[in-house]
């Protein structure tokens, strides 16, 4: 559970769960100050706390959805790495211009197993996401996931993906180093890798930039994550004239993990502790890793080549058409 | 619908143009077109037999999807494929429309079916797998049809063992089937991926405008990627940046000359010499090529007085 005493960065709809839990804090600390049983009271109050939660988190619009996801609390890729994975060792760089920070990558021990992990990194103040370009990578980040992936499958390493992006920056350095064809290239290369891929989309999976890094053998989507081809803001801007009509936007263009599963594109909605992953992301980095483990397992039964073959119609399959 | 806005000088306003450069076989013999770039007023017919290129100032005019492939292919060789396939409204998308209303005003609109046109053809004996895209229906905006047809036609290219041309032409992926319209993006490319693998070429034609999701997935995927003169190419668009950067964009950002530049296209071609680089390229490319060549011409197709050059 996230520290309620340490406010702020909350949203609206989760404040009458942050303050019953503030109202538990406050009573077990004059509790131990005055040496009084206060379990009961707890108990109840924890009590109400689920059903609450239970209760707001059932329901929630398209647009809070959107706002969980980009939650300035959310975990971030560095954040499930360092609880999902038994160590981790960060590789940099493209080989051709420079290094990233806007995406991260590293070889890392999962049990057994050795992995490449690659993901998408944000930052938690101003001055990380300035580092971190608001986790909006230029070309030189997915040249380096790719290079990174290139290497893995060299040497029959799996490989794990966390998707969180507002999109690929849209700069002018971006536009010259050959941003649409750093993505392309990894959808093309991406797609044919002989060894399992994984793919998480853990927060923000915006257009081209996050399905950069998404093209896997499974594809899973935690519960508060959304998955669009234009950000909602965008999308309004452009068919309603109005970046405020992003609500409707994020509505109708279904950007949510329960639709976009229902869409056949991705092949899980993960469930994220009650009130986000942000709430415990202990408990959300253990379901992770058993899917990931479990995954890993069905996965590395299959051959390359049938492995590479599903993975081919995998994406063949998604999309609606009518024969007339 | 507007897909694109003029942002800044340079950038070509599209509908006008396109209007202007559909032919229509009932055009009065009189009527002259003022030239985007160089605001010359050309004589309609002297344009269409110079291939809608000015021939004051080689400003190449958005041309429709059949004029290229009247451009590229032997005559009488096209046979398209892939017919009948429609845009469904799989997330019942409606803005200030409905998304299926849109689809049918632009099939009524353009008598296409979808923003891409499949078919086989033969470049001088030379047979090929061709996709057209077509600004006309929803900004060639890339939704399930579109992601389909041009997976299609490469497979076609390898079960035919034939090579691959794609001709872009297109503002990206379409809002209205959202995710599903990112994920043609994924499903394109993988079937290029499959298509290098067995050894076939594919040729990636760059006209003005390609943006966004299709820029980001088979338009640079070429083995060999050639663009038309100032054809609008990117990624992002010019006023995203602009508003992200605050700051304002150099000359001729984007233009198919920046790219070449840049390294991120192969060559610059003029529209009369299309059929012949294309040519040219795929007996370079593949060694099948020399086999199926007929009687070796040079012909420049159609062209009364050649633009400067």
């Amino acid at each position: 559970m996230v520290d309620p005493k340490r406010n702020g960065g909350y949203l609206d709809f989760e404040k009458p769960m942050v303050e019953l839990e503030e109202k538990i804090l406050a009573l077990q600390e004059s509790a131990n100050g005055n040496d009084l049983d206060v379990t009961a009271e707890v108990d109840q109050l924890r009590d109400r706390v689920q059903k609450l939660g239970k209760q707001i988190f059932s329901s929630l619009e398209p647009w809070q959805r959107v706002q969980l996801a980009r939650h300035p609390r959310r975990p971030y890729t560095l954040d499930y790495v360092a609880r999902v994975f038994d160590s981790f060792t960060e590789l940099h760089g493209d080989r051709l211009y420079g290094d990233d920070a806007a995406i991260v990558g590293g070889f890392a021990r999962l049990g057994a197993r050795q992995v490449m992990v690659i993901g998408h990194q944000k930052g938690r103040d101003t001055k990380s996401n300035l580092h971190r370009n608001f986790g909006m990578p230029h070309p030189e980040g997915y040249r380096k996931a790719l290079r990174l992936m290139e290497m893995a499958a060299r040497f029959g390493r799996p490989i794990v993906t966390f998707v969180d992006t507002p999109g690929a920056y849209p700069g002018v350095g971006a536009e010259e180093r050959g941003q649409a064809e750093a993505i392309a290239r990894s959808l093309f290369v991406m797609s044919r890798l002989p060894v399992p891929i994984l793919v998480i989309i853990a927060g923000e999976g915006g257009s081209g930039g996050a399905l950069a890094l998404a093209v896997g053998d499974r594809v899973f989507m935690l519960e508060n994550s959304i998955y669009s081809v234009i950000s909602p803001e965008g999308c309004a801007a452009i068919l309603w004239k109005d970046r405020a009509k992003a609500p409707q936007a994020a509505a109708a263009m279904r950007i949510t993990a329960e639709e976009v599963h229902k869409l056949g594109v991705v092949d899980k909605v993960v469930a994220e502790p009650l009130g986000g992953a942000h709430r415990d992301m202990d408990g959300m980095a253990e379901t992770l890793r058993t899917l990931i483990e479990s995954s890993f397992d069905e996965l590395e039964a299959m051959s390359p080549q049938a492995l590479v073959a599903s993975r081919l119609q995998r994406f063949l399959n998604i999309g609606v058409v009518h024969q007339e | 619908m507007s897909w694109l806005k003029r942002a800044r000088k340079g950038i070509r306003f599209l509908n006008s143009a396109d209007e202007a450069a559909v032919p229509k076989k009932e055009l009065p013999e009189n009527l002259w077109t003022k030239c985007s770039e160089c605001g010359d007023l050309v004589y309609h017919k002297e344009l269409a037999t110079n291939l809608w290129v000015c021939y004051q100032c080689g400003y190449h005019f958005p041309i429709a999807s059949q004029k290229y492939i009247e451009l590229l292919l032997d005559p009488g060789s096209f046979e398209e494929t892939h017919t009948g396939l429609v845009s469904m409204d799989p997330l019942n998308f409606r803005d200030s429309k409905k998304y299926k209303d849109r689809i049918k005003e632009n099939r009524s609109k353009t008598g296409r079916e979808d923003a891409v046109i499949t078919g086989a053809g033969a470049i001088d004996g030379i047979p090929i797998s061709l996709s057209v895209m077509d600004f006309s229906f929803m900004g060639g905006s890339m939704g399930s049809v579109v992601g389909e047809k041009i997976a299609r036609a490469i497979k076609d290219g390898i079960d035919r063992r034939v090579p691959v041309i794609i001709i872009s032409r297109s503002g990206g992926a379409r809002m209205q089937e959202s995710i599903l319209s990112l994920m043609q993006m994924a499903k394109t490319s993988a079937m290029l991926a499959r298509l290098s693998e067995e050894g076939l070429p594919y040729i990636s034609v760059l006209t003005h405008p390609t943006t966004g999701g299709v820029t980001a997935s088979f338009a640079m995927l070429g083995d060999v990627i050639l663009a038309e003169p100032k054809a609008l190419i990117g990624f992002a668009g010019a006023r995203v940046i602009k508003q992200t950067i605050n700051a304002e964009l150099p000359d001729g950002f984007q233009m198919s000359e920046f790219l070449l530049e840049h390294g991120m296209i192969d060559r610059i071609f003029e529209r009369k010499n299309l059929r012949n680089e294309i040519r040219d390229l795929l007996l370079f490319l593949w060694k099948d090529a020399q086999s199926y060549r007929g009687e070796p011409t040079d012909d420049v197709p159609q062209l009364a007085s050649s633009s400067d050059s």
